[in-house]
């Protein structure tokens, strides 16, 4: 049994990686359709991967060892985080490994080296790059947390496979601190990914960037490493939003039927949320940096609302 | 055989006391320091690790008299779970500095101040804090927390000619004997219900609800006066930033662990029933100081002075987690107190290493640039490499990111937190999260102020002159850093091996230890079920390493591809200098902004004598003005006030004296 399971886990974590590019080529193209252009064909990004990989690597004469390996560690972080959501099927080893608190920490993990790579080159830009990711996370992380745990203590565990069960014997169930760890989560992936309105990622504005930034100084594989991990990233609160909130039609058992129709169900509702993104970023301006944490607390808000109004409500009841 | 535990611990002691002795001599032969008494301490931290690693794998507790001390009292030492636990964290520290203070205490053969106070009191100093954990009456704990907190001032008073440094150590000092006096008022107090001094007495006394608080309430201000917690920290980013950094780590790592230790003996262990309202306390208590310490750290320019802040920070999450356990204790959750327990003890272990290796690592920087000032630093990464690759492993443990030790720690918090819905009170149900909501703001805050730390200080390009002239430290510097490091990766590789050893305290203390926690095999930490929460580390590490490791190679297929070097790109801007560079204080700007209301921020304009205007930022601790202030005021008139009687004739002061002692009688007749 171990063998295959660990196959599918393996299949699956190789999997999101793969589809990454297809999530944002995919919100990139309704952004266009909806702006009234052609826009690039969805494949795109892959293509765009593939060019920065061949493409000649340059590193500053005032990069440390540390800008190199940089790269190597946020991938890896945020794949692995990645890994272990379950994607297309339920109970896989890789969710056990690491629960929704791990996952939080290596995304942090992902973020603190991204910051310091920011700061290496010791250029202007990188360092408010740092700077200000730093201070759009730490409202953002706890207010992930508080929107987490809410699930979490409703499930009465911190398992992501845990809280999707709970999901799916309880039935649909719309339990108000659902609602405010929803609109809490959907507020801190806006953030935590870079999108509009905290960050617009098709920016090289100087003052307003943020995440890219970080990356100024990256080029060829180092810079399709840090790509890649962000759209990683971008289709991990894609799943986790997606999943957790909705887990139906995810492989319960390892049937390739059930497998095929978890896939299917995960492709179909990643399309919609990434066109709810694009028609989003179509209708909304970017933010200024200092009404950025206003965004953030009232996600924080909403997230420690929904944790107390499951405590008071929900468990005496 | 059970007794060379014991034995173990007196050697610690005899080490530590020979150290001081052998100091004495530094004043002729200044060398002494360096081959003697440094590796006598860092001896003595290996025996006091090796004690208390016995004390918790065997379970026993052993007991001892001493010839010393009173003679109707002799002095009564105790090597239980407990103690155990805390002579190992001791231990652990202090046997970096066998390695690292060889190296530093050399910087200062050639200075004006006094090896001899150095070498001496450094030993005295370890002796103290070795007594403390050992003692099992109040008479012997008092003495050994006296000679703590005296040697310490004598240390933090090391470099006296600064004026600065004598006001930090004063102010150290009026702060500790407040705090000596409210401890030794609560064991008065337990000790006239238990009829006597020893602890075991005051064990069996049984305290009526009202007096127990009263104990508790006295314990909570001494331990907590010199654990930092707010508002009660305002020594301790003076004190600790002054002092020589391998005793910053001393007092930063292991001393504020020693008044954790006295917290925990006097209430969980010596105190009555726990009651709830203790714990709302600690969680309120904690949650301030947690925020409010990370919040100041990350405004601090000064490196040690920053690290002193968080240290205030991560005495919060101890006594957040330590409240945690006390609330689940007297609502009858005995498990989870003591998963509450364990984490609230992972941490303070946890903290004792990165806060070690930190200091060590300012040290380090300290030592070879003659710089605590981060706006000064830069591109020491590429001039330190080994310093800074031990800082970064530190920076990642303290900011609690996985596979390091601080994380570990900060998961079990949660997971006991996330307990909170079996508490039958809604109030209490709804604090708990709120606790959590200000541990998870406040990790995410430290991450941004060790972002801060190490991009400033180790990345970047050298802000000033002596800077870009940095050379490595020596050998034993940055061993004793590895030294830490290894253990801050080990602790947060094998978190079910750390538990289990924990493990006896709880068991001593509640009755109850999470014999769960290893249930499913030493891959699996599983602390309430393996259902509820499971987190493999050694997995989490060995994924990120396999991944790694494939990436890697993925990516440099047919050989490792070379990069070319270029000029930063930086937008085009051309050859950016080192001034064009993000600074500490620009660093924390937005979130000083975001903050603002806890500061009190002067933003100063002025022109030099040059005409370059120039601006500095002033930012002071609320809590001085708010709560240090008022009581300085209200000591300085009543003082005034007592002066009246001063007359300065003998008449008048024999005069006192009689109406005194006419009261007195008539008090007692």
């Amino acid at each position: 049994m171990s063998l295959t399971v660990w196959l599918i886990a393996l299949a699956q974590a190789l999997l999101c990686a793969a589809l990454a590019p297809l999530l944002i080529g995919w919100v990139r193209l309704v952004k266009a359709r909806l702006q009234n252009r052609c826009g690039a064909s969805v494949l795109q990004p892959y293509s765009d991967l593939r060019k920065l990989l061949i493409k000649e690597t340059r590193v500053a004469h005032t990069a440390s060892p540390l800008f190199r390996v940089a790269p190597y560690i946020v991938f890896v972080a945020i794949w692995l985080a990645c890994a272990t959501v379950p994607l297309v099927a339920l109970d896989l080893p890789t969710a056990r490994i690491a629960d929704i608190i791990v996952l939080v920490g290596l995304l942090a993990l992902a973020r603190f080296f991204l910051a310091l790579a920011g700061m290496d080159v010791g250029t202007a830009f990188g360092g408010m790059g740092a700077s200000r990711e730093m201070l759009i996370s730490a409202l953002a992380e706890p207010a992930m947390l508080m929107a987490v745990f809410t699930l979490a203590m409703t499930a009465h565990s911190t398992s992501l496979v845990g809280v999707m069960e709970h999901h799916l014997t309880d039935g649909f169930l719309l339990r108000p601190s659902y609602l405010f760890a929803f609109g809490a989560l959907i507020l801190v992936a806006l953030a935590e990914c870079g999108r509009i309105p905290v960050d617009n990622p098709a920016t090289h504005l100087e003052l307003t960037m943020v995440h890219e930034a970080m990356l100024l100084e990256y080029s060829g594989r180092h810079l399709a490493l840090m790509e890649w991990a962000a759209q990683i990233k971008l289709l991990l609160y894609g799943v986790l939003i997606a999943n957790v909130f909705l887990p139906w039609g995810i492989a319960q058992d390892f049937s390739p039927a059930a497998l095929a129709l978890g896939l299917a169900a995960v492709l179909f509702k990643l399309a919609i949320l990434g066109a709810a993104l694009a028609a989003g970023e179509t209708v909304l301006a970017k933010m200024r940096l200092f009404r950025v944490p206003a965004f953030l607390n009232l996600a924080l808000l909403l997230g420690l609302l929904g944790l107390l109004s499951h405590v008071i409500l929900e468990v005496g009841a | 055989m059970e007794n060379q535990a014991l034995s173990l611990a007196y050697m610690a002691l005899w080490l530590a006391l020979a150290s001081s002795g052998v100091s004495l001599l530094a004043a002729r032969t200044p060398r002494i320091l360096r081959w003697v008494a440094m590796p006598l301490i860092g001896l003595s931290g290996v025996a006091a690790f090796g004690a208390g690693l016995w004390a918790l794998i065997a379970h026993e507790t052993l007991t001892a008299t001493l010839p010393l001390g009173l003679p109707w009292m002799p002095w009564h030492l105790r090597l239980d779970a407990l103690s155990g636990f805390f002579l190992a964290v001791i231990g652990l520290v202090t046997s970096a500095l066998g390695l690292y203070g060889p190296a530093y205490v050399r910087s200062f053969e050639h200075g004006r101040d006094s090896l001899v106070a150095l070498g001496g009191f450094t030993g005295l100093f370890l002796t103290g804090m070795l007594l403390v954990v050992l003692a099992d009456d109040a008479f012997a704990f008092m003495v050994a927390w006296e000679l703590m907190s005296l040697s310490s001032y004598f240390l933090v008073a090391f470099q006296h000619e600064n004026a600065a440094n004598r006001r930090a150590a004063f102010l150290y000092l009026l702060m500790a004997h407040i705090g000596g006096l409210t401890i030794l008022l609560g064991f008065g107090v337990l000790a006239a219900f238990g009829g006597g001094f020893d602890f075991d007495s005051m064990r069996a006394a049984s305290l009526s609800p009202g007096w127990a608080s009263v104990a508790f309430a006295l314990a909570f201000v001494g331990f907590g006066m010199k654990a930092g917690l707010v508002p009660m920290h305002v020594w301790l980013p003076e004190a600790h930033p002054v002092a020589p950094s391998h005793i910053s780590a001393l007092m930063s790592g292991v001393m504020l662990k020693v008044a954790v230790y006295g917290f925990i003996r006097v209430v969980l262990d010596l105190n009555g029933e726990v009651q709830w309202q203790w714990g709302v306390t600690l969680l309120l208590v904690g949650s301030v100081s947690a925020l409010m310490g990370v919040l100041f750290a990350l405004m601090q320019t000064d490196l040690k002075r920053l690290l002193a802040y968080s240290s205030v920070e991560n005495l919060g999450i101890i006594f957040i987690a330590l409240g945690l356990a006390l609330l689940f204790q007297a609502t009858g959750h005995v498990m989870l107190a003591a998963l509450a327990l364990v984490a609230a003890l992972y941490h303070v272990i946890n903290h004792a290493l990165f806060k070690g290796l930190l200091f060590l690592g300012a040290g380090a920087i300290l030592h070879s640039t003659h710089e605590r000032d981060l706006e000064q630093m830069g591109g020491l990464l590429r001039r330190m490499p080994w310093t800074g690759f031990f800082f970064l492993v530190g920076c990642l443990s303290i900011s609690a990111l996985p596979p390091f030790n601080g994380f570990v720690s900060e998961w079990l918090i949660f997971q006991s937190a996330l307990q909170a819905w079996q508490l039958e009170s809604g109030v209490l149900r709804s604090l708990v999260p709120i606790a959590s909501a200000v541990l998870a703001l406040t990790g995410a805050l430290v991450a941004a102020t060790f972002v801060k730390v190490y991009g400033i200080a180790f990345l970047g390009q050298a802000r000033s002159r002596h800077v870009r002239r940095a050379r490595p430290s020596p050998k034993g510097m940055w061993a004793g850093q590895g030294f830490l490091a290894a253990f801050c990766l080990l602790l947060g590789v094998l978190p079910t091996q750390v538990t289990g050893l924990i493990d006896p305290v709880a068991e001593q203390l509640l009755g109850t230890g999470i014999p769960q926690a290893s249930a499913n095999g030493w891959l699996w930490l599983t602390p309430i079920s393996s259902e509820t929460a499971s987190y493999s580390a050694p997995l989490t590490i060995l994924l990120l390493a396999l991944i790694a490791g494939v990436a890697i190679w993925w990516f440099n297929r047919g050989g490792v591809r070379r990069v070319r070097r270029c000029d930063p790109w930086d937008c085009g801007f051309t050859s950016p200098s080192p001034r064009m560079q993000y600074t500490a204080t620009a660093f924390a700007q937005p979130i000083r902004r975001v903050f603002g209301l806890l500061f009190e921020i002067e933003e100063i304009r002025d022109t030099g004598a040059d005409g370059v205007q120039r601006y500095r930022l002033k930012l002071v601790d609320r809590t001085l003005r708010l709560i240090h202030a008022p009581v300085a005021r209200a000591v300085e008139t009543a003082s005034k006030r007592v002066v009246r009687l001063q007359s300065g004739h003998v008449r008048g002061y024999l005069g006192w004296t009689l109406v005194t002692l006419l009261v007195l009688l008539w008090i007692i007749s």
